[in-house]
């Protein structure tokens, strides 16, 4: 079972905190631990993310999409349709829970698209609690839309303006918030990263995903898909999909985000263009400089944009099990139009990457053949930014 | 016993706690941290502490982030650093501790770091993102060579960390005394007092404290109980404040000799 009692995946995540931290770390790990277990707390969950978060979500057929690529039969896991319009809530919702558990009544998160900002700032007003949440200030002059739904949520939203002012600023911010604040404060981390156990806490709220998509399938095919696809920032959509299957013998690809092309230098594929080191908690694969520094990152999509991805996606990529790839800025945006115009639905910048892997594989694969494509969020937020992008003023 | 564990054995002889001021390698330049930290030996201090630039220190308050925007403009990094102990250690055996960020190391490689280390004359290293159950590995590279590999507490640590940290390593135990990031306070955390006996009774070890000591006074309070005191956001504030790097070696120079004075009175 995976990780370790250390924390690890083999010889990545762990715990690279400041001492401060290390017992409410403890913490969280024997609190999570007993929660899980616990039947109050599991039937607490369940009543929320099927009656407040509308669980379980969708898996809609792409008929027109699967007819125009000409292959595989295309299923979309319909994230975007859970409440906020992402996977963000299954986390969010969960963690929060927990810290009512434990007795705090502070929250913070850090955001990059604001989706997972929104999230915690909808359950933390749903459970009253008190949520600040960190976001690099260019990601809060693209994604205005969320910064101004946290804020009506009854959150405040914190302004990060330090280094690339994006995902990484503010998961360092955050961290020093939880540094100082600690014994008042539970920090819900977005994604399986950081120390642990939040890579597998994470994971664990977040393989609803699969294991709705498993019985959905077998319900809908009456067979285990051939393949899932799903995009890689931190890497929680794509764990939460993957999780599930990992013992079946089916493809699964990671698609991070290939910005500008790898060769400009200006990317987010960690996999592609990083190697291994030490940010924010976890031990991973990293986009850093020679002497360790850590390198900006670029994507149009800001929940991609960080320089680097979940200890356990380093895990399964070593051995093989997952393929991870990019798409870069043009091919996710060609597949956002895509989507929008064969299927009606507007997807998220970050899922777009996905849908983009799906165009390229789906015409190589045979037609009885099926691709699971994770959805895992909505366009909405990204209207805006496409929109400035093309030139129209809204 | 290393340098470090030495000088800290002469001062408890002498009823002294060590004064170890911290400044940021390359900032505002790398010849003039050179100079700062004779200045500073010149002054008074007893051990230096000095910082590796990371561009993203999360244990790190504005001050000495600043510190380290600086810093990499210098375009600041371990093998300058590396030379620039040796250059100072043409001219002090002032014992040296690197102040730096774990994935420093690990790209650089942990044996090398410690080979290099070693071999410039560096005594030992405070890694704030690297706790006792990361740190086996360095904790046996830093042991084969002499060099110290100091791990911290904090206010929120349990007795299970105390006996933790109180067993690995070397040099002493640094305790930050507040929960929180580097950077000058208003005032001390209260509680220090006990938590540093406390530590020192369960660990039989010397406790340094740091964090949010930025005035003579607060210095001196800290001298009274402890057996080392740190400085560190308040001395590279004053460094960014110069106008220029003279300026910038007499200030630290200034402020660490009021310091020592606030430091040897709550000592006697």
């Amino acid at each position: 079972m995976l990780p370790d009692k250390s924390g690890h995946f083999g010889h990545y995540g762990g715990r690279y905190v400041p001492e401060t931290l290390m017992p409410a770390l403890l913490e969280l790990e024997r609190e999570y631990n007993k929660a899980k277990k616990d039947p109050s707390f599991r039937k607490e969950l369940a009543y929320y993310l099927a009656n407040y978060v509308g669980r379980p979500t969708p898996l809609f057929f792409a008929a027109r999409l699967t007819k125009k690529l000409g292959g595989a039969k295309i299923y979309l896991k319909r994230e975007d349709l859970a409440h906020t319009g992402a996977h963000k809530i299954n986390n969010a919702l969960a963690q929060a829970l927990l810290a009512v558990r434990i007795g705090k009544k502070r929250i913070i998160a850090e955001t990059g698209a604001g989706q997972h900002g929104v999230a915690t700032a909808t359950a933390a007003a749903l459970l009253g609690l008190e949520c600040e949440v960190y976001m690099g200030t260019e990601d809060i002059r693209r994604q205005a839309l969320n910064v101004f739904r946290m804020k009506l949520l009854g959150a405040r939203v914190v302004p990060v303006g330090i280094g690339s002012r994006t995902l990484k600023d503010a998961i360092s911010e955050a961290l020093r918030d939880w540094t100082t604040n600690v014994r008042t404060t539970h920090y819900i981390m977005g994604t399986v990263f950081g120390p642990h156990p939040y890579p597998a806490m994470v994971r664990d709220f977040q393989s609803v995903i699969g294991k709705e998509a498993r019985g959905q399938i077998l319900k809908a095919e009456g067979k285990l898909p051939d393949m899932l696809i799903a995009c890689v920032g931190g890497g929680s959509n794509a764990m939460g999909l993957f999780f599930r299957f990992l013992k079946d013998d089916i493809k699964m690809v990671g698609v991070e985000a290939g910005g500008m092309g790898i060769k400009s230098g200006r990317h987010a594929a960690r996999f592609a263009g990083g190697s291994l080191g030490v940010l924010q908690g976890t031990k991973s694969w990293l986009l850093q400089d020679d002497e360790g520094q850590i390198l900006e990152t670029h994507s149009v999509s800001a929940g991609l944009d960080y320089a680097s991805v979940g200890p356990e996606h380093s895990f399964y990529r070593d051995r093989g099990r997952i393929e991870y790839t990019y798409a870069t800025d043009d091919e996710a945006l060609a597949a956002f139009d895509l989507l929008s115009q064969t299927e009606g639905i507007i997807p998220a910048l970050e899922s777009s990457h996905a849908i983009a892997e799906a165009v390229k594989r789906a015409p190589r694969m045979k037609k009885s053949q099926v691709i699971i494509v994770n959805l895992s969020g909505r366009g909405d937020k990204d209207v805006n930014q496409v929109a400035e992008m093309r030139g129209v003023r809204l | 016993m290393s340098r470090i564990e030495t000088k800290l054995a002469e001062l408890k002889k002498k009823g002294r706690a060590a004064f170890i001021p911290y400044v940021m390698a390359g900032d505002p330049d790398i010849e003039t941290t050179g100079k700062i930290v004779l200045e500073l030996e010149k002054s008074g201090a007893d051990i230096i502490e000095l910082g590796v630039p990371f561009s993203d220190p999360l244990a790190d308050g504005p001050t000495i982030q600043r510190a380290a925007i600086r810093a990499l403009k210098q375009k600041a990094n371990l093998r300058k650093i590396f030379a620039l102990v040796r250059e100072i250690r043409k001219a002090s055996e002032i014992p040296i501790i690197l102040m730096l960020y774990y994935n420093l190391i690990h790209k650089y490689g942990e044996e090398r770091f410690a080979d290099d280390s070693a071999k410039a004359g560096v005594d030992g290293f405070i890694v704030p993102d690297l706790p006792p159950e990361e740190g086996k590995s360095l904790a046996e590279h830093c042991k084969r060579r002499g060099l110290d590999l100091i791990f911290l507490l904090a206010p929120t640590s349990d007795n299970d960390r105390i006996k933790l940290v109180a067993k690995s390593g070397g040099g002493f135990i640094y305790y930050v005394s507040l929960t929180g990031v580097t950077g000058a306070r208003a005032s001390i955390a209260s509680g220090v007092d006990k938590a540093v006996k406390k530590i020192r009774r369960m660990s039989g070890r010397p406790v340094c404290v740091g964090f949010g000591i930025s005035t003579p006074e607060q210095a001196s309070e800290m001298a009274k109980i402890a057996d080392g005191v740190i400085v560190g956001s308040a001395i590279v504030g004053k460094i960014e404040k110069a106008a220029g790097p003279d300026e910038a070696v007499a200030k630290a120079g200034k402020f660490a000799r009021e310091l020592k004075e606030g430091i040897l009175r709550g000592g006697l």
